[in-house]
């Protein structure tokens, strides 16, 4: 539960993807912020006006998966590191995560894949890593994974 | 006796914001600070804030010192930077005494602004003054400010926005942070930052205290408890783990010390962390032309100590008839700003301790 833990359930989790699957063969920014607090950088940093938040900044972002493209500028504006990109394909589950510690992944390594209570459920591959100055230290890791775990995966482990 | 217009006693980010709206109102400001670098807080604060772009949300705290500093460096000789100075007294003629380098000298000013922060409550358990046991505070400078690894185990005592945030640095810095006990049956801080730690896997315990810190000279572990809804401890359900830190995050305790040595009235206010100056609604305490701001009057984020901390500026400024060029728009606009930072559900206890101050002054 996450008042008590901090794991938001899969249930709670699925709310906030689009409700049409298939939306998801595009990027889609998915934002994880479920209690109401003072802050609003994802609606002013969106090229696209895709998400609101409106004049009182306790709210919680609404986003609209029409004008949202995936950028991922939400991602590493989030002061929560509370947004992930996700998208599927034929092959599998693509995901750009926000990425805070060192050693940071290579390009092509493998790495494992993390749910939200920390725990191990597979194995992805680092398809890029983005790290420009505009991020301010938030490197963002595109990760590729299988296409089931679009939705429990939350972050990566470097495997030493 | 040295004479300044303004002086402002803490160089923090109610302080920094303070002494720009003076500076901006055309007054000279004296800003002293008893650290080496002005910023308060700020200047280990390594995480994106929240808040709104008026706030600097989405910067990191370093970055905003960065950024409050360069605002009053560039008013030049209006400006005067006393730092590595502790200020041991205040007096009702607005005299102050202070202490550099173990000399000690005494200015005079036109408006004193008190706003010194707050300090680290501690807990009470068996052993707690063991070498080992750290407020989380106090562990966030060391790493980040003077780049020292606290220790290799940690347990964080505490599940507010620090214990949550500085859990996060140390996990960053490469430190074990082998759990998070927090002594209510919910998790306190932002539920975004407690994800953020638990999806690296930090247990975090609900409903647990520490009951005692193990070791003789130094911390080894701590032996855990549960606790019952009345928040006592459970006999027979301890159990121990080894680790060589423990951080206490439990909460902040405004500094009022100066309040009460210049004779400002001070009152009790559980809701806003303990004593705090009685203040009128232009942030000036019963002594005429000492005002107060930032955590000092009440613990809040730092981006209301920065709303404040203007809003004071711009007060103490008129009344030294030096009026701020947009005194009436910005004042209506920094309490519009004030009023959203403290409309959430995480600020039902700030607006308790406002509403409760306003009866008792």
């Amino acid at each position: 539960m996450i008042e008590k833990d901090g794991v938001a359930p899969l249930e709670m989790v699925a709310k906030e993807f689009p409700s049409d699957p298939d939306i998801l063969y595009k990027p889609k920014a998915i934002i994880e912020c479920y209690k109401e607090i003072p802050c609003n950088p994802c609606e002013t940093s969106c090229p696209f006006d895709a998400i609101t938040i409106g004049e009182d900044i306790n709210k919680r972002p609404h986003i609209d998966f029409d004008k949202c493209t995936g950028c991922a500028v939400c991602v590493y504006n989030c002061p929560g590191l509370a947004i992930t990109v996700r998208q599927i394909n034929d092959e599998g589950a693509l995901l750009k995560i926000p990425y805070e510690f060192l050693p940071l992944p290579q390009k092509g390594d493998s790495v494992n894949v993390i749910n939200r209570e920390g725990r191990v459920i597979g194995q992805g591959v680092v398809k890029r890593v983005q790290n420009t100055m505009r991020q301010d230290h938030t490197p963002l890791i595109h990760v590729e994974t299988r296409k089931e775990h679009i939705m429990d995966a939350m972050t990566i482990e470097v495997i030493a | 006796m040295k004479q300044c217009e303004s002086i402002i006693i803490g160089g923090g980010p109610a302080g920094l914001r303070a002494a720009k709206a003076l500076l901006e109102s055309g007054a000279r400001v004296c800003l002293i600070d008893r650290n080496a670098s002005m910023g308060g807080q700020l200047i280990k604060q390594t995480h994106m804030f929240f808040g709104s772009e008026k706030q600097h949300a989405s910067t990191r705290g370093i970055s905003i010192q960065h950024k409050l500093l360069s605002d009053v460096m560039r008013y030049g000789s209006r400006i005067e930077i006393l730092s590595e100075t502790h200020v041991v007294g205040v007096y009702q003629d607005k005299v102050i005494a202070c202490m550099k380098d173990d000399r000690f000298f005494k200015m005079r000013g036109e408006a004193i602004i008190i706003a010194t922060g707050a300090s680290e409550k501690h807990l009470p358990f068996e052993n707690n003054d063991l070498p080992g046991v750290y407020a989380a505070g106090a562990v966030q400078t060391l790493m980040n400010e003077y780049g020292i690894k606290p220790g290799h185990k940690v347990l964080m005592v505490g599940s507010g926005n620090i214990g949550l945030i500085v859990s996060y640095q140390l996990m960053q810095a490469g430190v074990e942070v082998v759990a998070l006990a927090e002594a209510a049956s919910q998790i306190s801080g932002y539920h975004v930052h407690a994800s953020k730690i638990k999806r690296h896997g930090v247990d975090i315990l609900t409903n647990t205290s520490i009951k005692r810190a193990l070791g003789e000279t130094e911390v080894t572990g701590a032996e855990l408890w549960k606790l019952d809804e009345s928040w006592q401890g459970i006999e027979g359900s301890e159990w121990t783990i080894d680790l060589d830190t423990i951080c206490i995050s439990v909460g902040l305790a405004p500094l009022s010390e100066l309040f009460q040595q210049v004779g400002a009235n001070v009152e009790y206010v559980r809701e806003l962390g303990g004593n705090v100056p009685v203040i009128d609604n232009t942030y000036q305490t019963t002594i005429d032309g000492v005002y107060a701001c930032g955590d000092a009057i009440g613990i809040e984020e730092a981006s209301s100590a920065m709303v404040e901390g203007e809003m004071t500026g711009i007060y103490a400024a008129h009344a030294m008839a030096k009026a701020h060029p947009n005194e009436s728009t910005r004042l209506k606009a920094l309490e519009e700003e004030l009023a959203f930072l403290r409309s959430g559900p995480h600020a039902e206890k700030i607006r308790v301790g406002y509403k409760k101050r306003g009866e008792v002054s």
